[in-house]
């Protein structure tokens, strides 16, 4: 849903940045507003992961220019914690097993960690309960999953359904899901798809990683990037996406080229 | 016990202490108990054994479960009533029996089992008799000075013994506990041992189990906050087709020295072993693992496992650990691994991300470690072992424990 009046949730400036010695992102610049939905697409490498990991403030990577402003407020000056209780979530495409630690209380402290910062009131085990059980049908995930240790020995779907039950008990206001289309059959994706487009409302902006068009048959989006070489080459709207379905990533490369040389 | 004291002692006086030079004390300085000669020490005049039991009132126990105290000096069965099923040995069954599995077991002749009869003056021996079942609770706290325990068990055919044991330190001082338990044909041994220290306090223990086949034995023993600890399990299968658990989880921060040598031997086919080692190691801490297991031609079809898994803290502490099989027999399964590592940045990070604050979050990776040991410890000896007390032991952590005020209380035995 696009409205040219609608509050800036985030903004992205001249992103730079690095892992290592190696640079990857090269000036990436986006804005989302509130209510819309954006994908960015690419190759392996062109980094689309990267954005979304520094975006989340991942301790490997280094922002050397470039700003990032959360409402109005210095995202890249956030620890990773206080990123995610202001309001932005990372769906990660490798969901990581954390074996002895019970799903279920690391929902629920993850959602007081959230509540506290909103200036609501923590929510003990039996009320959680009663928040989780509602939240599980979003990704109609089968309740066992919340007695096992996080994440560990689910499949590849299980993960992703984890990912999208963390995003309904977080509410965030800025959801960046990095390939939760990865690993997923058509009815795990199908599943997964109407969760995240249940909890796009006209208060939050979604960014959607993917390499494939897939996700985005079931996740309608206003706005398509084409990422290559560590920025954003290209904006369109849906078409977008269907071209790149369609001519593949060759014409980026080509480009690129072209956008080098000259 | 006077005899015992009297070989103890000599044994003693012709027997070196241990030090660094020896391979089984490589790692293991035992400085710490240099102001402890234990000569001398074997001549505490309240160590000295009359074999006459010393008055004392019962301890309180709960519904089902017998409590005793150990203190080393006074006979922790005077004034106490036994559950049926139960007996203290006589004069005569403890001649023969005293000694019979540390010999079996091949360590009668390790310094501190010497160490300890020279100064037990008290052995707790108790019979539980064939298909009977029971539960003791075995408390002991030592102030300073040398306190020495020895237990005697013998579960005969069938019988079924939960035992819980706490070992604490209120003082500078030496614990040596020296454990000997003889299991007879179906017998069960359910054994939790917490032992939480203090830096200026040392523990030596000896824990001799002997296996006849179809008995079960379960070992959990948690160690924490010694400033040096050294355990030995020692576990025969006389003639193998029994099964052996054996978990374990060492603590150390500070200068602290935590050191388990276990040993398992089985003697005959068909035995089988499941150990896991667990250690955590911060600031100059060092933890030491050595797991033996003997696989002689005898114990065909013996399927063994051990895993010992370290987490290093900081760059400071040290971490040695070494799986020591001997297989001689050619159709067994005898599986090792060890792994040292750090706390694990993408769960770190992947925690973070959830909103859960970075020393919480590590908190509850450290929690998580020491879990799958902890929950295998019997219900009663779970209580002894608050997870925040043993990350506390040395106090360096207990800022970081209390990261749980968020609710995380309801962790235990969840999860896996």
């Amino acid at each position: 849903m696009i409205r040219p009046d609608a509050d800036v949730l985030l903004e992205i400036s001249g992103l730079h940045a690095r892992v290592e010695d190696k640079a990857i992102l090269k000036g990436v610049n986006l804005t989302l507003r509130s209510g819309e939905i954006h994908a960015v697409m690419g190759r392996n490498g062109s980094g689309k992961s990267t954005l979304s990991k520094v975006l989340a403030g991942h301790p490997a990577y280094t922002v050397t220019a470039g700003t990032v402003s959360y409402r109005g407020q210095n995202l890249l000056e956030l620890s990773p914690e206080e990123r995610a209780r202001v309001g932005v979530f990372l769906g990660f495409q490798y969901p990581v097993e954390i074996p002895g630690v019970s799903n279920l209380e690391f929902l629920r402290v993850a959602t007081n960690a959230r509540r506290v910062q909103l200036g609501q009131e923590e929510l003990d085990t039996f009320a959680f309960e009663d928040l989780v059980r509602e939240r599980l049908k979003v990704v109609q995930m089968d309740p066992a999953f919340l007695d096992r240790s996080v994440n560990e020995g689910f499949s590849g779907g299980e993960k992703k359904r984890n990912e999208i039950l963390q995003m309904a008990l977080l509410e965030p206001l800025v959801a960046i899901l990095d390939e939760t289309d990865s690993g997923l059959d058509i009815d795990a994706l199908r599943i997964v798809a109407a969760g995240v487009s249940q909890l796009a409302t006209a208060d939050t902006a979604t960014l959607l990683i993917t390499h494939y068009q897939r996700l985005l048959e079931a996740i309608t989006p206003d706005f398509v990037h084409v990422m290559a070489a560590g920025r954003i080459l290209r904006t369109g709207g849906r078409e977008l996406a269907l071209e790149l379905e369609e001519r593949g990533y060759d014409w980026v490369d080509q480009e690129l080229a072209a956008l080098e040389l000259g | 016990m006077a005899a015992v004291q009297g070989r103890g002692r000599e044994a003693l006086a012709a027997l070196p202490a241990p030090s660094r030079r020896q391979e089984a004390w490589r790692f293991t300085d035992l400085a710490l108990l240099v102001g402890l000669d234990p000569k001398s020490s074997a001549a505490l005049s309240r160590g000295d054994a009359t074999d006459a039991p010393a008055p004392q009132g019962p301890s309180p126990s709960g519904p089902g479960t017998l409590r005793l105290k150990l203190d080393g000096s006074s006979d922790p069965l005077a004034g106490v009533v036994l559950p049926a099923g139960v007996s203290p040995l006589s004069e005569s069954e403890l001649g023969l029996a005293l000694g019979h599995t540390l010999a079996a077991t091949g360590c009668e002749q390790h310094w501190p089992v010497e160490l300890n009869h020279a100064c037990a003056s008290q052995v707790l021996a108790l019979r539980i008799a064939s298909r009977s079942q029971m539960s003791l609770e075995l408390v002991s706290d030592a102030a300073a000075g040398l306190r020495p325990l020895r237990v005697l068990l013998i579960l005969e055919e069938k019988a079924q013994l939960q035992l819980c044991q706490r070992l604490t330190a209120s003082g500078a001082g030496l614990t040596s506990l020296v454990i000997e338990a003889h299991l007879g044909r179906g017998a069960r041994l359910e054994h939790g041992l917490v032992a939480l220290g203090q830096p200026d306090a040392a523990l030596l223990a000896h824990l001799a189990l002997e296996q006849e086949p179809e008995s079960d034995v379960s070992l959990v023993a948690v160690s924490a906050g010694w400033g040096v600890s050294r355990l030995e399990p020692r576990i025969v299968q006389v003639d193998g087709s029994a099964t052996t658990t054996l978990r374990g989880l060492q603590v150390v921060a500070g200068d602290q020295i935590a050191d388990t040598h276990s040993h398992m031997a089985f003697g005959g086919p068909e035995g089988q072993l499941d150990q896991l080692h667990k250690a955590v190691a911060d600031g100059r801490g060092r933890s030491v693992f050595n797991g033996a297991v003997r696989v002689p031609r005898a114990a065909q079809r013996t399927n063994a496992a051990q895993l010992s898994r370290s987490l290093l803290l900081s760059d400071r502490a040290r971490i040695d650990t070494k799986p020591e099989l001997e297989i001689v027999a050619d159709d067994v399964r005898c599986a090792h691994g060890a792994t040292v590592s750090c706390l694990q940045q993408d769960e770190l990070f992947y925690l973070q991300s959830r909103g859960i604050a970075a020393d919480q979050a590590s908190a509850l990776l450290k929690r998580a470690f020491c879990e799958e040991v902890l929950r295998e410890l019997p219900a009663a000896a779970r209580q002894w072992c608050p997870f925040e007390r043993l990350l506390a032991a040395d106090g360096s952590e207990a800022g970081r424990a209390d990261g749980f005020g968020l609710g995380l209380e309801g962790l235990e035995g969840e999860g896996g």
